[in-house]
């Protein structure tokens, strides 16, 4: 009875939504308005303060962090040679670079992103366990960043610039880091460590979105043997795991190449991985075209655009902003599925943390290990998402 | 218009196929003009052409050893995730009792035990690789089974390690030998050979125990940590490599009975018999090493030997080199780049190392041990 009446005050609608309620009244109305939600409330704060216990002092006490530190190299670069290694960084001042000048045109969200790689690559210059030389460039990295920024707003024809420098820092990247015979080759199995993960991840998802493109206009094409091809293809891959098609690449294909041709390893699992998110690619595109109301086209029409135009002008760029969500989704996915690579044998950052773990020296020391490794991941994810959820924003998508 | 239309199609249509058949057309092109690039710091162009054709391919007439021999490096399948056997070290290179084996290979063609590269592999696609023709050798914990020998494919050298599977359990149980475990409840890793041998053994000896699965080695040794298991099981070397690594090693004991045998050994691909006898010889050279007393620092002491036997392994007199179509020293190049069979025991396992495995079957038959290298003649 007592409680009913309670119950009653409670609903009364005095108050409006949005009012400040005072620490004691909160706490009385929200977690202990009743006597099993009081012991709720308490149950949960116990759980709550012993896996607190646990964790920290694990954190601060337990963990021997000696595994990561002293394996710091292969976690980010895997046996990618000694005497080279300049040319990784290299690619990562021209990187620093870029994000400095985009920081500098566009401000925003390529702002915060930089600020946050700045942070990190400070964190990695004071912390004890990276060599003088590492600091050396990290603090070039910096340099490039902060110059990027201050000096960008003043680069004559700024935008088309930065993003020419975007459009070539790919292949320019891969070509230091390979060489391909004008500098001396390093070959494809031992790009490891973040460097391959991000590699891949990269070709996989950049790779992918034109041909999900072109794979999602097949598909809605009236012409049925490229409508049937785009469908028989989307179908398939989308049908079959990841793995297989790993395996697939990597076993199957260079048994029915011809006798003498082999494929590497990194260009085929490449090639695996863009071909899969392609697939996915493709269904989340045409989600996108066939949310454009008929009344587009036709307007379109009307105003006597012809087909390319009026996919270029008018649907495409509509289609493809309402699905960002849905690509940026993908690419993170894809990102982490590059992480079955090493089920074939090459050592991203996983592969890497799991060969290093079995070193006799640092044995049992596997949650340190996948710890340090989750949070690289989640880092990197987490940078993508915050991207996208910005440049919804900046697009206004769900607002118009 | 409808014209109009039809020949836009047809222009998205071309631009789809044109797409495909790049797809499809640079994946060899690609591949192709990497492998020039790759093979012609050693030899000519029109040479790589026809050398490339037959390269890595099963049935080729050319044989393994001209194609590791035009790479200039041997590919050996390994493990990188065994602790003694096969890991990544801090400097980054794959090493291990296994991969010493493949450096022996590499040593003896060569003359450089790091003309080498190590291409780690799971349990399975191991086999797959090695029909292929990714890999020249496998060394990756490998063991001799029939089924493996005779449908696989494979030819396995000599036995580098005898392995068995053994039992870990609590050393203030009470428990010393298997009969004691009835009604324990016993841990082992999902899908792996142990499970089978786990339920083959207590079939055999009629004990009801409750068996629980894992599916990796750090969930099941937490597990047996914790006490949620009684004992847990894998191969011997693998319970003694994760002894150390507990947080009290002197309170667990590990039963003398083996409920396996497990005999790990190379693996080469069949069909190319001078490839099976390099692999076999190495090995055997190793173990007749050890067995002579030779090693990696006085091995050029016995370079003045007046013994026969000692003479012809490490080339010195007879052509046994030739025949195996290696130079006549490679016995010598095997034992002072890699040591004999007994250091690299002792560089991964033995008493220098956490791990302090008991020689046991690994001693040489002289101790009492089953290596038994046939002689060199």
């Amino acid at each position: 009875m007592d409680l009913n009446t309670e119950v009653k005050t409670e609903l009364a609608p005095t108050s409006p939504p949005g009012v400040k309620l005072g620490l004691g009244t909160w706490l009385r109305k929200k977690l202990f308005n009743n006597w099993y939600n009081s012991i709720l409330t308490l149950v949960s704060i116990l759980v709550i303060y012993f896996m607190t216990k646990g964790i920290v002092t694990w954190l601060l006490t337990e963990a021997d962090w000696a595994v990561v530190t002293d394996n710091f190299k292969l976690f980010m670069v895997g046996q990618y040679p000694l005497e080279y290694l300049w040319r990784v960084w290299l690619s990562l001042v021209f990187v620093s670079l870029l994000f400095g000048l985009s920081a500098g045109v566009w401000k925003g969200t390529i702002l915060h992103l930089s600020s946050v790689l700045v942070i990190v690559m400070v964190i990695h210059t004071l912390v004890p366990f990276t060599s003088t030389n590492t600091k050396l460039w990290l603090v070039g990295c910096i340099v490039c960043v902060i110059g990027g920024y201050l000096a960008g707003p003043k680069l004559p024809k700024q935008k088309p610039f930065v993003l020419l420098g975007w459009f070539i820092s790919f292949p320019v990247i891969l070509f230091i880091i390979n060489g391909y015979g004008i500098l001396p080759k390093v070959s494809t199995n031992v790009w490891g460590g973040l460097l391959l993960t991000l590699i891949l991840s990269i070709v996989a998802i950049v790779g992918s979105i034109p041909i999900g493109i072109l794979l999602a206009l097949g598909r809605t094409s009236k012409l049925p043997i490229i409508k049937y091809f785009c469908v028989i293809y989307i179908e398939t891959i989308r049908g079959v795991p990841l793995i297989t098609i790993f395996f697939m690449s990597i076993f199957m294909f260079p048994l029915f190449l011809p006798q003498g041709l082999t494929i590497n390893n990194v260009v085929s699992a490449m090639i695996g991985a863009t071909l899969f998110t392609a697939a996915y690619m493709a269904e989340n595109v045409r989600g996108g075209l066939q949310s454009i109301p008929n009344g587009q086209r036709e307007a379109g029409r009307a105003l006597g655009l012809n087909p390319v135009q009026l996919m270029y002008f008018i649907i495409m760029p509509q289609a493809l902003r309402a699905v960002i969500p849905a690509i940026v989704g993908q690419s993170i996915s894809m990102f982490k599925d590059t992480s079955l690579v090493t089920i074939v044998g090459l050592m991203d950052l996983l592969g890497i943390a799991q060969s290093v773990k079995s070193n006799p020296d640092y044995l049992g020391s596997i949650m340190e290990v996948y710890l340090y490794v989750a949070v690289i991941y989640w880092m990197i994810a987490y940078s993508m998402s915050y991207g996208s959820q910005r440049l919804e924003k900046n697009l206004g998508v769900g607002k118009r | 218009m409808l014209k109009k239309r039809m020949s836009l199609k047809l222009f998205f249509a071309c631009v789809i196929l044109g797409l495909v058949l790049f797809i499809v057309g640079c994946t060899p092109e690609d591949a192709s003009s990497e492998e020039e690039t790759e093979t012609t710091n050693e030899s000519n162009t029109e040479e790589t052409d026809t050398s490339s054709d037959d390269h890595e391919s099963e049935n080729s007439s050319r044989s393994t050893l001209t194609a590791v021999e035009d790479r200039g490096h041997l590919i050996l399948g390994g493990n990188n995730q065994l602790p003694g056997f096969g890991y990544l070290n801090e400097t980054g290179e794959i090493e291990g009792f296994d991969i010493d084996f493949g450096k022996a290979i590499a040593a003896a063609i060569f003359d450089d035990p790091e003309a080498i590269e190590v291409r780690p592999l799971s349990a399975d696609e191991r086999f797959t690789a090695l029909q292929t023709g990714e890999v020249d050798v496998l060394i990756r914990n490998t063991t001799w089974t029939t089924t493996r020998d005779t449908d696989l494919g494979t030819h396995f050298g000599p036995t580098t390690f005898y392995d068995g599977q053994g039992m870990m359990v609590r050393a203030d149980s009470g428990i010393t030998s298997l009969e004691d475990l009835a009604g324990a409840r016993i841990g082992v890793e999902t899908g792996t050979t142990t499970e089978l041998n786990l339920a083959d053994q207590f079939r055999k000896l009629n004990i009801d125990y409750e068996q629980v699965t894992f599916d990796d080695n750090d969930a099941l040794v937490a597990a047996y940590e914790e006490g949620s298991v009684d004992a847990w099981t894998t191969d011997k070397s693998g319970l003694v490599s994760r002894l150390e690594t507990l947080s009290d090693p002197e309170a667990h004991t590990i039963l003398d009975e083996a409920l396996s045998k497990e005999p790990l050994g190379p693996t080469v691909r069949q069909g190319d018999d001078q490839w099976f006898n390099i692999v076999k010889w190495i090995t055997f050279a190793t173990i007749e090493a050890e067995e002579l007393g030779i090693n990696s620092e006085n091995v050029d002491e016995f370079m003045d030997s007046d013994d026969p036997v000692i003479r012809r392994l490490l080339g010195l007199e007879g052509d046994l080199g030739s025949m195996l179509g290696l130079s006549e020293d490679f016995g010598y190049r095997v034992i002072k780049h890699v040591g004999n069979y007994g250091e690299i025991y002792d560089r991964h396992l033995g008493p220098d190392t956490i791990f302090n495995l008991e020689r046991g079957l690994n001693e040489n038959w002289t101790n009492g041990g089953l290596l038994y290298s046939p002689p060199f003649r």
